[in-house]
């Protein structure tokens, strides 16, 4: 297909895209799971929404691309795809009906083809066509409406899908909050939402969208036209709510989100750790899990009474700990200082998979647990008071990020973090500047091996044991992913990536099977939209951008002739 | 950042810690209310994604036919069951607890499948004060009298490996006369565990263990490592290990010269129709030992029924049972503290986990339940099976036991 | 090597030095305890060799993948072992039905041959849209985005395949023509292992000569040696991007029957670690060099299978084979050190930054 196609030709081609995307929902049994949590009770289900979001977002597509100037054809494409989508799920059905399917895909099950046809049977498919035919219409109309309304709707509706979605999480937060507990009752009935708190989210999250919508740009063009001294304070007294708010978090969110809370936080420890090596320094680590391993286990072994070694409490062992981390970085990172890129990347995950397997192996058994890995590892305490629950640890963990983080924003511009970015850019010529490239390589090795051998070591006090499954080579991809997705080099950019490659998945803990394969495709999503990352560092986003002219444009034009 | 600023929010950060820490004292355990028409809620964690998952599959499906055999409700309330995966790990347990553990309205716990995933969450689950009952954590620990606080809210019904692996060595060494063997793990807690208990006990009785080896669970050619095994040509072979290692082993033993004598021996863990499609013929002839369905109460018959008419297939790994039975456990622990008031329904947490540990001679699927105060409920009936032929062509799981110890 | 000794030596380099030396040392040192102790026979050695020839074969097949995409696009494409299990994966339900119907004990050569197709075809397709849509957009990237896209691809495949599937193991009927074992020269060799490592030898041999002397093959060669000359010189570079991923599909989903062949379980997961395995070994025979990959690709299969046997046990090792892995990475770490350039050296022709 090339530019000037005709948005016919294009909505047909992106409606085959779109059935193809349903029949494989369907048959990888994502439907049929989500079909079992409603929404909106008895009106709809998840497994409906994920089916209709896909012909909306489509036909959505197919309507931009016939443009605002036609809106008939504008509908009419946006209708075109729907139905060829809603087509695939007939289609499907029809097939299904008359050839067992199931012999090879085993979600294609009886209840799947009573979802897919409104628990009619065969009779449903005119029913499912003309689902197509409305959502089509309703992403049309959605795409000729001027772009607050748009907007408004648009977010709306988000907030009562995703309130849907993690209606198990929400309702016993929301009953933590005392008076506002009385929400709940309002907003969900027995499975989903209830209709009438369905109706009344919707409606207060457009009126507050449309207002800000309005008044928003007066607001912030208000602020910035105060004086210097004021918006200074400002800034301030908003950073004084954010300290408050991340204090008083754990109170509000409860017990659950505040384990995800430190999960992230752990993630974002390990992920600022690695940032030095990969974001900072360019070197592609792959088997960092290894010093998280080195952590957790150094202080399982010189804590855990279990082994009765050492039996030291956690503070006289952290210096150990992280000893042993940088230690451990630099003995790793010596054999590696000549390799580059790739190769660089196969030796470290080669390490990486060597402490597992040592960790794990019967040889060292006596010294380190082998598979029965290593229990009883005491919580943290400062002065008789002990880190227990998630809501204690979260406090123990954001201490920790304020420390990890505050110092590598302070190493990032310090001389150090300067020869970093001057080995990652080109070694020769930073070699050539006078850098010392093995010194300055193993200090990112060792500053990197540090970090992550704090977070391994929080992590093994949390858990109360370490096994040696913990260290898999998933756990390096996850945080070498997080960096990259939240912007590479940027600090921020660790903290948002943990918050969505992290945080998202443990939350929707109970549809774990198709975690990795929405994992995945989200990464290859995020890779070809938005390279640079969701928080990108500011340099070099602009570096990204200047050699990226030529080539995102060439890329560009290939993924649109594609 | 100014010096102002800093201090400032040091202060705040003080003075929120020291509110946090005021606030944080609570009764660990209290009393579950239910409204009229409010659901009693037992919720699941078990392994429900990643390699094991026929596992959990496996005793969610006994706890769904136990909620329908009991009628669906309690004194007129309805049951909800929910689930989490717990995976087969220890984060994946830690998670999996600690969501359930923030959900108030949650009574008792069932699960989890996995012993590492337990040994975190358990106590997770018992300081918000939910019991639970697993129908498939082997490792002693969990019920061992030094296991350390934390686990007074834990009960099983399944069998401790202590039994299981020890079972299988006398099998070997008494029933069949061999003297010498070999284990393999895969490095996985249930695995490890059990090769060790077997080599102990075959050592004790006067066998000669020829060595201990283990595998990755990623492995796929085994063959270098049973070589190895076969050069000092054990009579027998242990590897109570899962599927799809336990198939790879099966069939390339037959392909190793030094093994055609040997007998081989797995586990529970792989006693399941999907191990007969992985190891194929080769699994002809082989032993494994597992908990006895033939002692299982009359009433296992129907279970099997109710099992094929709701789900269309047999039950695919060897815990449905365990699963049936420890939900009949709360229940009935249930419904026997629970006092109706008015409308409403009152659980008296303490008072369930009490019920539930002095659980005694309840008639289950496995045999008769009885709980000692570490919670250890099994009736354990271990047999060893032997696979035929008709097994692997039918691709069914022996139902006789070959040899039973009592 | 020893020209960059006299040129300059670090620190780094000694301790680098005395890091080989010692393993070399343990190597040694442990073999001659195991031949001393006599555990062993000739024959078991034999056996160790033909095991690992046969495990070499497929990750070589599987290598050559690797290394091609390697040389042309500068990329670890993580996930080529996806592609490697889509095909067997696939083609076990058409392995499957032969068997069920009996064709596969009346006619197995035309049942394998159409198994060989069908698993080539899905492996091809596979990763043909796999380049398409995932990383020619990102041509140009830096480094760092296709590799993490290849990510995102695997676990996206591995998923894909798992929720159509289904988590279970399945498992490949047994072939009755590759039953049983012959005696060649008096060494016993099982008849599948034969048959794999004749097939496997014959592939690869196709694959060198199609990548020397064909047309397409020349042209792919000149697109990973320069790829602007080579589209100044009237070459379609993405039309012979594409055919590297069609052709190194073509050689996972044959390495994919192979391995059914051998292992018989297939399963969504499969891919990843002979993956890893296989980039493994591409970069041990020198990456972008395709008799470098196959050779690799043996030799990593033959020190997996003799390895923990002959080094570790002699050291008194508990369990060796559960270290195996570890074997075969140390071995990585120690090639890249003392010969970045893998065992054949790579054809790269630039050097990679």
């Amino acid at each position: 297909m090339n530019q000037d196609q005709s948005p016919w030709r294009y909505a047909v081609n992106i409606g085959l895209i779109g059935a193809l995307t349903v029949v494989m929902l369907s048959l990888i049994g994502m439907v049929e799971s989500f079909s079992k949590r409603d929404i909106i009770y008895r009106v709809v289900t998840m497994g409906n929404t994920l089916l209709l979001l896909t012909a909306i977002f489509l036909s959505y597509l197919a309507a931009k691309k016939a443009g605002r100037e036609h809106a008939a054809t504008a509908v009419g494409s946006a209708i075109l795809t729907a139905v060829i989508t809603a087509a695939g799920v007939a289609l499907l059905v029809a097939i299904g009906k008359t050839i067992n399917l199931r012999m090879v895909f085993i979600n294609a099950s009886p209840v799947l083809y009573q979802i897919l046809t409104f628990y009619i049977g065969p009779k449903g498919i005119p029913l499912v066509l003309l689902g197509g035919l409305l959502s089509g219409l309703a992403a049309g109309l959605l795409f000729l409406a001027p772009p607050s309304i748009r907007k408004t709707i648009i977010t709306a509706l988000s907030a009562v899908v995703i309130a849907g979605v993690l209606q198990d999480m929400l309702r016993p937060v929301i009953a933590l909050w005392g008076p506002l507990a009385k929400i709940n009752l309002f907003l969900f009935a027995a499975n989903g939402l209830s209709i009438k708190g369905a109706i009344g989210l919707f409606v207060v999250v457009a009126i507050l969208v449309y207002v800000w919508g309005q008044k928003g740009s007066a607001v912030k063009t208000k602020v910035q036209g105060l004086p210097a001294g004021q918006q200074r304070n400002l800034k301030l007294a908003s950073m004084l709510v954010l300290a408050f708010i991340l204090l008083v978090l754990p109170k509000i969110l409860g017990l659950f989100l505040s384990e995800v809370l430190t999960i992230v936080g752990l993630y974002v420890l390990l992920g600022l750790g690695l940032n030095i090596v990969v974001g900072f320094a360019g070197l592609l680590d792959l088997g960092y899990v290894a010093f998280f391993a080195v952590g957790s286990y150094v202080v399982a072994i010189l804590t855990s009474p279990e082994l009765g070694f050492f039996s030291m409490n956690f503070w006289t062992a952290l210096p150990f700990v992280i000893a042993a981390g940088i230690l451990s970085g630099v003995l790793l990172g010596v054999p590696v200082l000549k390799m580059r890129g790739d190769y660089l990347a196969i030796a470290t995950l080669g390490f990486g998979e060597i402490i597992r397997i040592l960790v794990l192996s019967d040889w060292l058994r006596p010294w380190i647990g082998g598979a029965q890995g290593i229990g009883q590892i005491p919580n943290i305490s400062i002065a008789g008071y002990t880190f227990t629950t998630p809501q204690q640890v979260y406090y123990f963990i954001l201490a920790g990020c304020l420390l990890v983080g505050f110092i590598s924003w302070r190493l990032r511009d310090s001389r150090l973090g300067r020869a970093w970015m001057a080995v990652r850019e080109d070694e020769d010529v930073a070699q050539a500047m006078g850098i010392n490239l093995v010194a300055t390589k193993l200090m990112a090795f060792a500053t990197g091996a540090g970090f992550s051998a704090l977070s391994g070591a929080i992590f093994a006090t949390k858990i109360g044991s370490v096994y040696p499954h913990s260290f898999n080579v998933i756990v390096s991809i996850n945080i070498i992913c997080l960096i990259i997705v939240g912007g590479m080099g940027s600090i921020p950019g660790v903290i948002v990536g943990a918050f969505a490659l992290v945080g998202l998945p443990e939350l929707l803990r109970e549809f774990a099977e198709f975690r990795l394969l929405v994992y995945g495709a989200a990464l290859v999503a995020m890779m070809l939209l938005k390279p640079e990352g969701l928080w990108p560092d500011v340099k070099r986003r602009r570096e990204l951008h200047i050699d990226e002219d030529e080539n995102v444009a060439e890329a560009e034009e290939a993924t649109v002739s594609a | 950042m100014n010096r102002k600023l800093i201090m400032i929010l040091t202060c705040v950060f003080v003075i929120a810690f020291a509110f946090s820490i005021q606030a944080e004292v609570k009764d660990p355990i209290g009393v579950v209310k239910l409204g009229p028409g409010e659901p009693v809620h037992i919720a699941y964690w078990v392994v429900i994604s990643g390699p094991n998952t026929s596992l959990g599959t496996d005793v969610v499906r006994g706890i769904e036919i136990a909620v329908d055999d009991f009628g669906g409700s309690i004194k007129g309330f309805p049951l909800k069951i929910s689930g989490q995966d717990a995976a087969c790990s220890a984060e994946g347990g830690q998670a999996a607890a600690t969501r359930l553990a923030a959900d108030p309205t949650i009574v008792a716990a069932i699960g989890s499948t996995c012993s590492s995933a337990a040994k975190p969450g358990v106590p997770i689950l018992w300081k918000a004060g939910i019991p639970t009952v697993s129908p498939s954590n082997t490792a002693p620990f969990l019920t061992d009298p030094e296991r350390g606080d934390g686990y007074g809210g834990y009960a099983r019904t399944c069998h401790n490996d202590k039994v299981q692996g020890a079972i299988a060595a006398e099998f070997a060494f008494r029933e069949k006369g061999l003297k010498s063997a070999a284990t393999i793990h895969d490095g996985s807690v249930y695995a490890e565990q059990l090769a060790q208990v077997f080599a102990k006990r075959f050592k004790e009785l006067g066998g000669k263990v020829t060595s201990m080896e283990a595998v990755s669970p990623n492995d796929t050619d085994m063959r270098p490592v049973l070589t190895k095994i076969a050069t000092a040509k054990p009579d027998i072979i242990y590897y109570p290990i899962f599927i799809a290692e336990g198939g790879f082993i099966t069939r390339q033993s037959k392909e190793i010269s030094g093994l055609e004598k040997t007998t081989m021996m797995g586990a529970d863990g792989m006693f399941s129709p999907d191990f007969y499609k992985a190891a194929g013929m080769a699994a002809v002839g082989m032993y494994h030992s597992s908990p006895d369905f033939g002692a299982f109460a009359g009433g296992y018959q129907a279970f099997l029924a109710k099992h094929m008419k709701k789900y269309g297939e047999k039950p695919i790994a060897p815990f449905h049972g365990h699963a049936y039975d420890a939900t009949m456990m709360i229940l009935k622990a249930i419904d026997k503290v629970a006092v109706k008031e008015g409308g409403n329904l009152h659980i008296g947490r303490k008072a369930l986990r009490d019920a539930l540990l002095a659980t005694s001679t309840m008639q289950g699927l496995t045999g008769t339940i009885t709980c000692d105060q570490y919670g250890d409920c099994a009736d354990p009936k271990i047999a060893i099976y032997q696979t035929a032929a008709e097994n692997v062509k039918q691709g069914a799981m022996p139902t006789k036991p070959y040899w039973k110890p009592y | 090597m020893f020209q960059r000794i006299r040129e300059r030596i670090s620190p780094t380099d000694v301790v680098m030095w005395l890091i080989g030396g010692g393993l070399l040392f343990l190597v040694v040192w442990g073999s001659i305890a195991t031949l001393i102790k006599g555990t062993y026979t000739a024959r078991h050695w034999i056996d160790f060799i033909i095991f690992g020839l046969a495990q070499g074969s497929v990750y070589a097949l599987i290598a050559t993948g690797y290394t091609m995409v390697y040389g042309v696009l500068r990329m670890i494409n993580f996930a080529h072992g996806e592609v490697f299990m889509s095909g067997p994966y696939t083609a076990y339900f058409v392995a499957a039905w032969f068997y069920r119907t009996g064709w596969l004990d009346t006619n197995p050569i035309s049942c394998l041959a159409a198994i060989f197709l069908v698993s080539m075809s899905v492996s091809v397709t596979i990763a043909f849209f796999l380049e398409r849509i995932a990383y020619r957009p990102l041509r140009g990237a830096p480094r760092l985005i296709p590799l993490i896209t290849a990510i995102g691809a695997s676990f996206f495949l591995q998923y894909l395949f798992r929720g159509l599937y289904g988590s279970s193991f399945q498992a490949y009927p047994d072939i009755a023509m590759l039953e049983g074992h012959w005696v060649i020269w008096g060494i016993r060799i099982l008849k599948f292992q034969a048959v794999v490592i004749v097939a496997a030898i014959v592939l690869m041999f196709a694959l060198y000569s199609f990548v020397m002397k064909s047309r397409i093959g020349k042209a792919i060669r000149s697109v990973s040696e320069d790829k602007e000359a080579s589209a100044l010189m009237g070459i379609d570079v993405d039309k012979m991007i594409s055919m590297t991923f069609v052709v190194g599909g073509a050689a996972a989903g044959a390495a994919g029957v192979l391995y059914a062949i051998m292992f018989k379980q297939v399963h969504f997961f499969m891919g990843f670690i002979p993956g890893i395995k296989a980039f493994t070994a591409a970069v041990l025979g020198g990456i972008g060099n395709i008799p470098g990959a196959m050779l690799g690709g043996i030799f990593l299969g033959l020190v997996e299978s003799v390895g923990p046997s002959l080094f570790l046990d002699g050291l008194g090792i508990v369990a060796p084979y559960q270290l195996k892995d570890a074997i075969a990475f140390t071995m990585l770490v120690m090639v890249l050190i003392f010969r970045p350039t893998g065992i054949l050296g790579e054809r790269l022709a630039v050097k990679k930054a």
